[in-house]
């Protein structure tokens, strides 16, 4: 006989994982009885929120689905936020939560929540079991979806009982069939043949790039396109590495915090291929903008995203992978015209700015700018919401690492969880976290999984004591009154530091700051380094 | 543009709320839905009357078909299928009127079910636009209550929609 907790444990085992992040209560207790004695490493955090965020910076950087566990009721709730912002990201994980018992279901009892019903809208699917016989193929299903089509969260939600019933023996089914569920993965030959076409014919293409292209792991194929056509890339928040910064044809983020660059490229373009991106409203805030003329290519794994926010000339469903062999089997030898090569070119030279220093205080973007050469090649930033999160993305050199933020959901507090996730996925990566003052203290809690775990994580914390980004709109729109964007009351970070007995330092130069940047580069501790940051100092 | 859904979906717990979800979160307006099982006992179909423009129904059908459980999704072309609602309409019906509703029910090939004292119930089974010419024509005597079920529609011919 065999109980369902450890007809759980073996699921998660059959599909491979070997590390989950969770917090424990009494309603998932079978479960965490069982996981104690078996070769998968529980991560605790702090809140469960970060549970689901390192379940993301994880599942991003080993490409697999990240797991995340919490008990009924708050524990589940926590995770909400986590899930939805996975869910705009699509991030393949999977969340297990712990449910009363089946019997009282439904009764409001103690740490009691719907919580199948309550993140709805936020998983690509969700399952309230209800009999232990069905957790196998329960688990089985969920990993498929939540890793294929358009990854995105699954959550498992698991009464105490079914937890608890014993059933005969442990079969894992070998296959899945979802008879509502067939994402289609290969690109129509005929819109592949439209596309050749339509580029062959263009003066001025260029490549929007969105997340899709990194969570479909083509990223080098991808490259070797855009070198052997010559056709500039620019690039959505989410995708951005999939192109070194300095590639001569990459011009930088687009949309209403992107470079002026790319903007004007998207233009001035007469065919625009958007790969794996859906073009939310920060991206392209008024798709009719872009130019009448211009053909729109777009491909995307998710039929729902094709023409949603922009026409669209030539749909391609499809994986990314699939769809850029196919483009690449057939493109032939069509490069760039000179003239558009050219102009790209010239205006590479404006993509980054010097901006101007204030004394007694560390230049963010410069420092940002500097960072990626003093780490090595492979190093993962992890940015923050705010401000830090525009510095990041606008002048971060990345170069065959990966930079994680949160694209859709722009969840404060995002990066330290999410690190501590990208660090046990790629334990052997330079991990660098830079988020504002706001931002750490949302999720400082998770000091203590880092120090715990001795996780060499290096934080830089941006401090303007002000919530920077809102600071700013309101400077912008609501006539300077900075209503609730004064942070009054911060502790002292280097004392926090302290206190979780991590090292740390203070920086009011970008000298300083890299002088201490380097000299621990090398260290495999973490690091907290706080900047002080002149507070009227521009996102952009 | 009023337009007509016919969705098979897996027959298993919450898929209703699933789709009804899916509607009030993207601001689409449903008219009518109405389910039931099919042929297959783990299938349901669920047909849905909605409004808006072909944008919204071209995301709406993409949106459905994203939804696990929902195994197809097909839009109905306007004149080539069959709608029906069941409609019952309590009436006041005074003695002296009793021979005009009567008269009425019978021109519309509708069914009284229920008489009393001062009222009949009227029972209906046709297109959603017959069912509103009845409720117009017995509007006059006084209705006291009405229940509706939503529309339930089938492809003409040989058409179906199938697993």
């Amino acid at each position: 006989m065999i109980s369902g907790a450890e007809i759980m444990v073996k699921c998660l085992e059959a599909e491979g994982v070997s590390v989950v992040f969770g917090y424990p209560g009494a309603a998932i207790c079978p479960f965490y009885d069982k996981i104690y004695d078996s070769g998968i490493k529980h991560i605790l955090v702090r809140q469960e929120q970060n549970a689901a965020h390192a379940a993301s910076g994880y599942a991003r950087c080993s490409g697999r689905p990240g797991v995340c566990v919490a008990t009924s009721g708050p524990g589940a709730t926590n995770l909400i936020t986590g899930i939805a912002t996975a869910y705009t990201d699509s991030i393949p994980m999977i969340a297990i939560t712990g449910q009363v018992r089946t019997d009282l279901l439904g009764r409001d009892v103690f740490q009691e929540a719907d919580i199948t019903g309550a993140c709805e809208p936020f998983v690509k699917h969700s399952y309230l079991v209800n009999k232990t016989e069905d957790l196998p193929r329960v688990f089985k299903e969920a990993f498929h979806i939540a890793s294929t089509g358009r990854q995105g969260p699954v959550l498992i939600d698991i009464p105490m009982d079914i937890q608890e019933n014993e059933i005969e023996e442990f079969v894992y089914p070998e296959k899945v069939n979802i008879i509502g569920y067939k994402p289609n993965t290969k690109g129509h030959a005929i819109q592949i043949k439209r596309a050749i076409e339509a580029i062959s014919k263009s003066k001025r293409p260029l490549i929007v790039a969105g997340g899709g292209v990194l969570s479909s792991g083509i990223k080098l194929k991808f490259q070797d396109f855009a070198d052997k056509t010559k056709i500039p890339v620019i690039s959505t928040m989410m995708g951005i590495g999939v192109m070194p910064s300095e590639h001569e044809m990459y011009l930088g983020m687009l949309g209403t915090h992107g470079k002026a660059v790319a903007n004007r490229a998207l233009h001035e373009a007469d065919l625009v291929m958007v790969c794996g991106a859906r073009l939310g409203d920060r991206a392209v805030a008024a798709p009719h903008q872009m130019s009448e003329n211009t053909t729109v290519i777009h491909i995307d794994i998710d039929p729902a995203e094709i023409g949603k926010n922009v026409k669209t000339e030539i749909p391609i469903v499809g994986d990314m992978r699939n769809v850029m062999n196919m483009l690449i089997d057939s493109i032939g030898d069509f490069t760039v015209p000179q003239e558009w090569r050219e102009t790209v070119k010239a205006w590479k030279k404006d993509l980054y700015k010097t901006p101007p220093v204030f004394d007694g205080f560390v230049e963010p973007r410069t420092l940002v700018g500097n960072l990626s050469a003093m780490f090595r090649s492979k190093a993962i930033l992890v940015a923050d919401v705010g401000q830090n999160q525009i510095w990041c993305a606008n002048n971060f050199r990345i170069r065959e690492g990966r930079f994680l933020t949160t694209g859709g959901m722009g969840t404060m507090g995002y990066s330290i969880p999410a690190a501590v996730g990208a660090k046990f996925a790629r334990p052997t990566r330079d991990v660098i976290v830079i988020c504002g003052d706001g931002s750490f203290q949302m999720s400082m809690n998770e000091l203590a999984t880092i120090a715990g775990n001795n996780l060499n994580i290096k934080i830089i914390i941006m401090r303007n004591s002000r919530l920077g980004m809102v600071r700013e709109l309101q400077d912008k729109n609501y006539g300077g009154r900075h209503s609730a964007t004064i942070l009054q009351g911060d502790p002292d970070f280097l004392k926090i530091a302290e206190a979780y007995g991590i090292d740390h330092a203070e920086a009011s130069s970008n000298e300083e700051a890299e002088n201490i940047i380097k000299g621990i580069v090398k260290s495999d501790r973490p690091f907290i380094l706080v900047c002080n940051v002149y507070p009227d100092t521009p996102s952009i | 543009m009023q337009y007509t859904l016919s969705i098979l979906v897996e027959n298993q717990a919450g898929v209703l709320s699933k789709i009804s979800g899916l509607f009030s979160r993207r601001g689409f307006n449903i008219d009518s839905l109405a389910v039931g099982v099919t042929n297959d006992p783990n299938v349901s179909r669920i047909t849905i009357v909605a409004n808006g423009d072909e944008y919204v129904v071209e995301q709406l059908e993409k949106q459905l078909n994203k939804l696990i459980p929902v195994i197809k999704v097909k839009r109905l072309n306007d004149g080539d299928f069959i709608s029906r609602e069941l409609i019952l309409i309590k009436v006041h019906c005074a003695a002296a009127k009793r021979a005009e509703i009567i008269k009425t029910v019978e021109i519309m090939q509708a069914k009284i079910v229920d008489v009393a004292q001062s009222c009949v119930t009227v029972e209906y089974c046709e297109c959603a636009n017959r069912v509103n010419t009845l409720i117009d024509l017995l509007k006059p005597y006084g209705i006291r209550e009405i229940v509706r079920t939503g529309t339930v529609a089938i492809d003409r011919g040989t058409a179906s929609v199938s697993v």
